[in-house]
């Protein structure tokens, strides 16, 4: 197990080092001069040349990398360019909200989807069954943008449950502020509802089709019980890792998400960076999204490794 | 006389049918039989006659699309059939059992063993505290040592062997009426079978459990069983006292099957092996007359159109023919008898394996794969090869081929050295050298026409192209006797005997000089195996090729080969003329190997049982590797000295520490105990 | 040629088995559904003209800000056009767009995929970690993080991008088909005839790895009209006078209250199409799979 983890951790690191040479090199490399693309074409020469001067972009390639990334290790992810404040300063308040959102939308999602999963694949092939999977592949067709206007029409506008977006007045206290995510929350989980009930269904179905649940119920257990010790947990294995890559997609629909809710979390803070072409602080939020993605699947990987005794206690040799 | 206590089990006119594509497509057709109380029944067949189908009907657990048409089961005087939900599971609870093929998934994963296994005991109605001690006890009377260790292990940890002897404790803790085993020891070695086997004997008689025994294998049956049921396209075709059906047949398939299987020491310069022509009917099809009529050489216009009834062939024997008299001398397939031209040893070998060794490094361990190994093959000969999975069988194969580099030592074609991996071999070296492999499914590409693999296994092979390759791809069908319809067809259209012909039929397209192979007929049934030994023997007449031959079945390797090799751990443990290795005497492994294979010609046989599992090849036994198990290890000396392997008579080697003499002294003492 | 005319009925072969599955897939009503939608969506981008009542960008045409009426039955926009007209022509920038990143990144990842599961060793250990690297970036990020580097957008970029970052996920699937096949015989018996690795991987590997090729394919096309869409909503694709579905979205969503009609009836009509290709997909997938 420790042999396990510790290649995990290391795969990790060495995918984080790619992937902060990926985000450089797209950042650095691809405009050709960072300055034009920054400023535009109707920029002075001077104003280019100047921010070039400002953002090192006149040095080489390598030396701008591996001083963007010795500050990287040091805690620094660089300057935003239009507010002139270090990146961390605006990203990590937006990190936090954005969890907020993420959390809501984890607790709503992952037991209903997890739910209706065990559902179809206990009514395999049935009616029941038919519905959620559909409901499922519908909803995360869906996106976001359009699942959420529908949500934004029925519950704000026509029913007005609950307010059309996720900007709460300062001061609300903790059940307000929930009420204001509810939406969002919502329309992110719908989007992620189908892959992980159908992961949990397919899981299911082998499970129930096993040799081992036929000697459970050859044992004379009654269908439940063969279902809650010897499915279930076989079942449940796959979708924790199939869990993990969606919070990375959950990540991804934050962008959609809190742009069409007014949220001030990392997507917005990363939309507002591309428009307004500030790159560093672009870079410095792609790359705290790729970290948080890749923490938490290395979570789920000892999760999964924690509870597969094939892995946590080897094989025979 | 028994008529107030119910037998174990009884089945009449037993139909079942499988929905494919909404119709209804029967598997079993009006199968009725019973076992009395205590005894074992045997239910024979090849794939797909509806054996499995048949237990599942019995325990009540249908595939989904299956469904039971007409008949009834009881069990211990219980309807099966009628019951309901709750019956049903006091049913599975206190009267059945089920052990199946593949203990490695009929275990949870997720679940230690003697959890798994105490469950069998508290669904009695046990407390939890005296199921675990049950368990523990459980696992004692299947012979597991140290149980309180293995209690606590998954079953992911514990050998093929110890899975199955964990599924049995299981099956038993209910003491049941009835216990189903559905080819409870196939892809287990044969030494482990055989303990297996041997353990399910005893406890029956311990138990007096009715046993119904499902398998392939006569041999098996033979051994285990009082009674058999012979199956064919999912009717009884025969059923009585075992020594009376495998002695004196009744129904032409029996004969037929009978015939098939290589025994009794034939070989291949003593003439072809009997088959059965045709294909099984496919699954659900529309049957007038005797299931049976289109492959029987006995078959008349009566048996096409006819159902032949039960009719008593004996004393609790009978048969569903018309012509069960005539049975027993079924007409022999006519062919001409085979010219096996005599290998000539004075010559250059074809291949010269020279102390070829190979260490894989697995998770930090070096593991000796082979060790030292030495052996040679002339032109024209079959070299058989024979041990336990983790021998070293198939990488002796792969090295020879080249898909695996030896760590030391080389091979030598016609006395020239080879490169170690095949990328570097010439040309002519990659033609020289072919294989045909186990499974046929895997070996041919099922997305390609049999006419396009033959025509770019020419292109490459012979460099035959253009107009020239068709002519030459029709003649090397006609060679494997493939029809010329089949060149169009694609594999999956093809049964396994004609796809493991057109996998025979590529590896001879570039004229090979020898051609590996790895268990070519252990995936096929028994009537189609005959045939691909024939077809095999004849190329070899015909073309000279010699063949490394590696198969578990002893029978099929004696029938095959000229010379045998054994192996154990790696290391070469006995290599001689056919004959001599099987007529003894033999090195301890061999004997044991040998005495290990159940056979249909019955009779008293002593079995020399080994000690434990193959040891790791990652840790091997200091001394001779096989002393931990070996029943005539002298002492100290196997401890710490590895025997070499010597002449011990011309062509003949081994590698033990006990003289010839001796050990021909020591087998001598208890009866002629092999002949497989 | 001769080898041809030995191919015409293996030919034959796979036409039965395409037209097994092709009966499987008209049996089942969830692929008749989503086809016939697909099949109107991609009528209305081929003819525009043929479908729509009025012109779907001039100004100015009607009174603005009209709830939906028998005569405009979606209403109309602040720019006086006719909704129903413009939801008609919306499909042909995403039907247009989609397919063909998604073709790209289907092709590129098979490659990728058979080149990295047929090596293996230290090529897929370096091209495994560099697409690991890619694919923890959510799909969005990368392209916005791409459209602002680049700092230019339009149908060629949105397509290359798209493309280029579908391209690994569609080769960790045929990677992990063609490793099946690897261990499968009849590669070791092309090695041993001596066959390079060209002929194995395409000629030999790819036909049996097609079916988990086509079924990426059509996963994948609904992911890039999702993909379209989001990227559009957001300003990173066409913008106003454009009919595009997400690009009157993103232009009327502000004023969702009360002008409701502006954004409800695109978003359906988003919402019909990956609804309906998600169905067709599905149902290829299960036919494919079985």
């Amino acid at each position: 197990m420790t042999r396990f983890l510790l290649k995990r951790l290391g795969l990790a690191l060495v995918t984080l080092f790619l992937l902060s040479v990926i985000v450089f090199s797209v950042s650095s490399v691809l405009p050709g001069n960072v300055g034009r693309a920054v400023l535009g074409p109707f920029a002075a020469q001077e104003s280019v040349d100047a921010l070039n001067a400002q953002l090192g972009a006149n040095r080489s390639l390598f030396t701008q990398y591996t001083d963007w990334a010795g500050g990287l290790l040091h805690g620094d992810l660089g300057t935003s360019l239009t507010k002139q404040v270090p990146a961390w300063d605006l990203l990590r308040p937006a990190l936090s909200h954005s969890f907020e959102l993420a959390l809501v939308a984890f607790l709503i999602c992952v037991p209903l989807s997890i739910l209706g999963g065990i559902v179809a694949g206990l009514r395999y092939g049935r009616p029941t069954d038919k519905a959620i999977t559909i409901a499922g592949l519908s909803f995360a067709a869906m996106p976001e943008f359009v699942s959420g206007i529908f949500l934004i029409l029925l519950f704000a506008i026509w029913l007005h449950w609950l307010p059309t977006s996720a900007q709460w007045e300062d001061g609300a206290n903790r059940l307000t502020q929930v009420k204001y995510l509810i939406l969002p929350g919502m329309t992110l989980t719908l989007v992620l509802f189908g892959y992980i009930a159908r992961i949990t269904r397919a899981g299911m179905i082998e499970a129930l089709d096993s040799d081992y649940a036929r000697t459970a119920y050859l044992k004379g257990l009654r269908p439940s019980v063969v279902i809650r010790k010897h499915v279930l947990r076989n079942a449940l294995l796959p979708t924790i890792a199939v869990v993990a890559v969606q919070v990375g997609y959950l990540v991804g629909g934050l962008v959609v998400v809190e742009v069409l809710f007014n949220y001030q979390g990392i997507g917005s803070l990363i939309y507002e960076a591309a428009r307004q072409k500030d790159l560093p602080l672009l870079t410095a939020g792609v790359l705290v999204i790729g970290i948080v993605y890749l923490v938490v699947t290395l979570i789920a990987d000892i999760l999964y490794a924690f509870l597969n005794p094939r892995i946590r206690l080897g094989g025979i040799e | 006389m028994s008529e107030h206590i119910p037998l174990a089990l009884e089945v009449s006119d037993l139909e079942m049918v499988y929905r494919v594509r909404g119709v209804d497509r029967p598997v079993l057709r009006g199968v009725s039989f019973s076992i009395e109380r205590g005894r074992s029944y045997g239910l024979v067949g090849e794939s797909g006659c509806g054996k499995s189908t048949a237990a599942l009907a019995i325990v009540r657990y249908l595939p989904r699309n299956g469904r039971i048409a007409g008949g009834t089961v009881s069990v211990a005087g219980q309807d099966v059939l009628g019951f309901s939900a709750r019956g049903l599971r006091e049913y599975h609870a206190l009267t059945v059992s089920m052990v199946y093929q593949n203990p490695g998934s009929a275990l949870n994963p997720g679940m230690r063993v003697g959890a798994q296994l105490a469950e069998a005991f508290t669904i009695l109605g046990v407390s939890r505290g005296e199921a675990r001690d049950r368990a523990r006890a459980a696992l004692e009377r299947v012979q597991i040592a140290d149980p309180a260790s293995v209690m606590g292990r998954y079953p992911h940890q514990l050998s093929g062997g110890m899975q199955q002897r964990v599924v049995i404790a299981m099956a038993l803790a209910k003491d049941p009426t009835l216990l189903i085993l559905d080819e409870p020891t196939t892809g287990l070695d044969a030494t482990v079978e055989a303990d297996v086997l041997d353990l399910v004997a005893t406890l029956q008689s311990e138990l007096h459990t009715a046993v119904l025994f499902i398998s392939h294998n006569l041999g098996v049956i033979s051994k285990m069983c009082d009674r058999v049921g012979v199956l064919y396209a999912g009717r009884l075709v025969e059923e009585g006292p075992v020594d009376t059906v495998l002695q004196d047949p009744r129904h032409p398939y029996t004969v037929g099957l009978l015939r098939c299987i290589p025994r009794g020491g034939v070989r291949k310069d003593h003439g072809r092996l009997d088959t059965i022509p045709g294909f099984l009917p496919s699954l659900g099809s529309r049957l007038e007359g005797c299931v049976f009529a289109d492959r029987c050489a006995l078959a008349d216009d009566r048996c096409r159109c006819e159902e032949p009834p039960v009719t008593q062939a004996g004393a609790g024997h009978i048969a569903r023919c018309f012509h069960q008299d005539l049975a027993p001398t079924l007409p022999r397939e006519e062919a001409a008898e085979l010219a096996v031209p005599a290998v000539n040893r004075e010559q250059t070998p074809l291949i010269q394996l020279e102390d070829l060794g190979k260490v894989f490094v697995q998770s930090g361990h070096e593991v000796h794969a082979l060790a030292g190994v030495s052996a040679a093959i002339w032109p024209g000969e079959t070299l058989g090869l024979v041990g336990e999975s983790g021998s070293g069988k198939t990488t002796l194969a792969r090295t020879l081929l080249g898909i695996v580099a030896p760590t030391s030592g080389s091979v030598e074609l016609e006395g020239r050295k080879l490169a170690p991996r095949f990328q570097k071999r010439a040309h002519a070296d990659l033609r020289a050298l072919q294989i045909v492999f186990q499974n046929p499914d895997s070996a041919l590409n099922r997305r390609h026409s049999v006419s396009r693999i033959l025509l770019r296994a020419l292109k490459k092979l012979a460099g035959v192209t253009g107009a020239d390759a068709e002519k030459h791809a029709a003649q090397l069908a006609d060679r494997v006797r493939l029809s010329e319809r089949t060149l169009t067809q694609k594999p999956v259209q093809l049964s396994g005997g004609l796809k493991q012909r057109v996998a025979i039929a590529r590896a001879f397209a570039g004229d090979p000089k020898l051609v590996v192979c790895d268990e070519p007929t252990s995936a096929l049934d028994v009537s189609v195996q005959a045939a691909i030994l024939n077809l095999l023997v004849e190329l070899q007449a015909e073309r000279g090729v010699s063949y490394l031959f590696i198969s578990h079945d002893l029978g099929v390797v004696r029938y095959i080969s000229d010379r045998i090799a054994v192996l154990y751990l790696g290391r070469l443990m006995e290599l001689g003329p056919s004959e001599t290795v099987f007529d003894g005497p033999h090195h301890p492994y061999t004997e044991a190997l040998l005495s290990a294979v159940p056979t249909i010609d019955g009779g008293g046989r002593r079995r020399i049982k080994l000690g434990g599992d193959i040891p790791s090849a990652a840790s091997p036994p200091s001394g001779c590797v096989f002393h931990t198990r070996c029943p005539r290890a002298l002492g100290a000396v196997c401890e710490e000295t590895e025997p070499p392997l010597v002449e011990i008579a011309p062509g003949r080697l081994m590698r033990c520490h006990i003289p010839l003499d001796e050990l021909r002294r020591l087998q001598a003492k208890e009866p002629e105990s092999v002949s497989a | 040629m001769t080898a041809l005319e030995v191919a015409r009925p293996a030919r034959s072969e796979t036409k039965a088995a395409r037209s097994e599955r092709l009966r499987l897939l008209v049996r089942s009503p969830t692929v008749i559904i989503g086809g016939v939608i697909v099949l109107f969506w991609v009528f209305c981008a081929a003819f525009p003209g043929l479908v729509t009542p009025h012109d779907p960008i001039f100004d100015n045409q009607f009174p603005t800000s009209l709830k939906p009426t028998w005569a405009y039955p979606f209403g109309t926009d602040t720019n006086g056009r006719d909704i129903f007209s413009r939801v008609l022509a919306g499909s042909r920038n995403v039907l247009l767009i989609a397919p063909a990143a998604t073709l790209l990144g289907t092709v590129l990842g098979t490659i990728l995929g058979l080149v990295t599961g047929y090596f293996r060793g230290i090529v897929d250990d370096v091209l495994g970690r560099v697409i690991d690297a890619v694919l923890s970036l959510p799909l969005i990020i990368t392209a916005i993080l791409i459209v602002t580097a680049v700092g230019k957008t339009g149908t060629w970029v949105v397509i290359m991008i798209i493309g280029l970052i579908f391209s690994p996920l569609v080769s960790r699937t045929v990677r992990a088909a063609v490793l099946t096949e690897t261990e499968l015989d009849y590669v070791q018996a092309a090695r041993l005839r001596g066959e390079r690795a060209p002929y194995i991987m395409f000629s030999e590997i790819l036909p049996n790895v097609m079916s988990p090729v086509v079924v990426e394919f059509t996963v994948r096309l609904g992911y890039a009209i999702f993909t379209v869409a989001s990227l559009t909503f957001i300003g990173f694709g066409v913008a106003d006078p454009s009919p595009d579905w997400a690009a009157q979205i993103n232009k009327y969503y502000g004023f969702i209250d009360p002008y409701w009609w502006m954004t409800l009836f695109p978003a359906l009509a988003i919402a019909t199409l990956v609804v309906a290709v998600n169905l067709v997909a599905d149902g290829i997938r299960e036919v494919y799979e079985r």
